[in-house]
């Protein structure tokens, strides 16, 4: 981002950059650069609090009006709570402990995208949008090539001009895209963390995941390789798998 | 929460060591401009952010290539197809100007804030490495400049 920053500037555009690591970016002294305490993936904050989200664009804007620079001003303000929020507890119903017994990994997720299928829907119909849509797939036709990824014999890209890890990069991203926005939308006011937790300890579709990542890391799929190391499975919750596995040893 | 104290250690180690890598560009070059009232704001998101059907980003960290987001645009059709799994995308998922903040820029234009919204804006993915990024973006420079930019916001993921 900072190196972008320059670049931009060094063709006579003045930018300004949202910092989200402090340390990164007062290493790499962009020109202009507005730190928050937000967490990653949250730029402006917290989703549908315009007021906020306006606030942090306006400290964004103003480093513009400096006269020298480089610039790294610090934004005060922690971020809102937003509608999922970040205090409740609730436990969402666990898929993974229902399917235990369940051989077959496509028919178990399957039956996981049916069974959240009304709360896609109603979240879809209250948000007006969905981010579900990276591969083009049904959700079913998703199921069945992620879960091909659990074997040593992955299936061929459903669209040409893809590499195998970018087909199932996107596959992936909108399986769990579905799950988020599902779950979100039932009682409970989930947290983010919450969301996590669950999409990854209790329902088929992470377990699946998780198999598809050994996978990764066994094949010789160049394309596949990232996602056994750092992209399927985020640092945090390979983490919490790693911790379990030595409580339990 | 992005605090570096708030994260687990081996987080922090991770963001630590790639401090190792980054450049040092201290401030410079610095571009003077208009006020801001006068100002032609561009963004420019490193979210991996496109609309649903455009072609995909190139494979894993080779990703310099970046995908135009019309000011204009549905934003019901955006979508996110980011490299990394290390970031929350609950907030995106519910609202795009988390991200993106598309409808507040045009608010505070419509209010007179800045001079006015470009008509292009640009997504870049942001695992991206910095060597094969830098012809990418002089052509986006040259586009924004075409767009009359004199102001570009960068936002991260």
């Amino acid at each position: 981002m900072g190196a972008l920053g320059h670049f931009i500037e060094r063709e006579g555009i003045p930018a300004a950059q949202i910092s989200l690591i402090r340390e990164q970016t007062a290493a790499i002294k962009p020109p202009r650069a507005l730190w928050v305490p937000f967490m990653l993936g949250r730029p402006f904050g917290a989703p549908n609090a315009p007021d906020f989200q306006r606030k942090v664009l306006r400290a964004l804007l103003a480093l513009f009006d400096r006269p020298s620079g480089p610039v790294l001003e610090d934004f005060k303000e922690d971020a809102p709570v937003d509608a999922v929020g970040e205090t409740t507890f609730a436990c969402p119903v666990s898929f993974a402990q229902a399917d235990t017994d369940s051989d077959d990994p496509v028919k178990a997720m399957r039956r996981e995208i049916a069974q959240l299928a009304p709360w896609y829907e109603l979240a879809r119909k209250r948000r007006g949008r969905t981010t579900v849509g990276v591969s083009g797939l049904t959700m079913e036709q998703a199921a069945n090539f992620a879960a091909g990824f659990t074997g040593d014999a992955p299936a061929s890209p459903y669209d040409a001009r893809l590499s195998a890890g970018v087909a199932l990069k996107r596959v992936c991203d909108d399986l769990k895209a579905y799950h988020y926005e599902a779950v979100a939308a039932q009682p409970g006011n989930l947290s983010s963390r919450e969301i996590d937790r669950w999409f990854w300890f209790e329902t088929i579709t992470g377990k699946v995941f998780l198999a598809i990542q050994q996978a990764c890391l066994r094949s010789d799929d160049k394309s596949l390789q990232p996602l056994g190391k750092l992209s399927l499975v985020p640092r945090a919750i390979a983490h919490a798998l790693a911790e379990k596995a030595r409580t339990a040893a | 929460m992005a605090r570096l104290a708030d994260l687990g250690v081996w987080e922090r180690e991770l963001l630590l060591e790639m401090l190792k890598e980054i450049p040092d560009y201290k401030g410079q070059p610095w571009v003077a401009g208009p006020p801001l009232d006068k100002r032609r704001v561009a963004i420019i998101t490193t979210s991996g952010m496109h609309r649903a059907g455009d072609p995909p980003y190139a494979d894993g960290a080779a990703a310099n290539d970046y995908r135009v987001i019309p000011g204009d645009v549905d934003t019901a059709q955006l979508v996110m197809s980011h490299l990394s799994s290390n970031f929350d995308r609950t907030g995106f998922e519910q609202d795009v100007n988390v991200v993106f903040p598309i409808d507040r820029l045009k608010e505070l234009a419509a209010d007179g804030v800045v001079g006015s919204v470009a008509d292009y804006h640009y997504a870049f993915m942001g695992a991206a490495r910095v060597p094969g990024l830098e012809p990418r973006v002089r052509q986006v420079a040259a586009l924004l400049k075409q767009d009359a930019v004199d102001a570009v916001l960068l936002t991260p993921v």
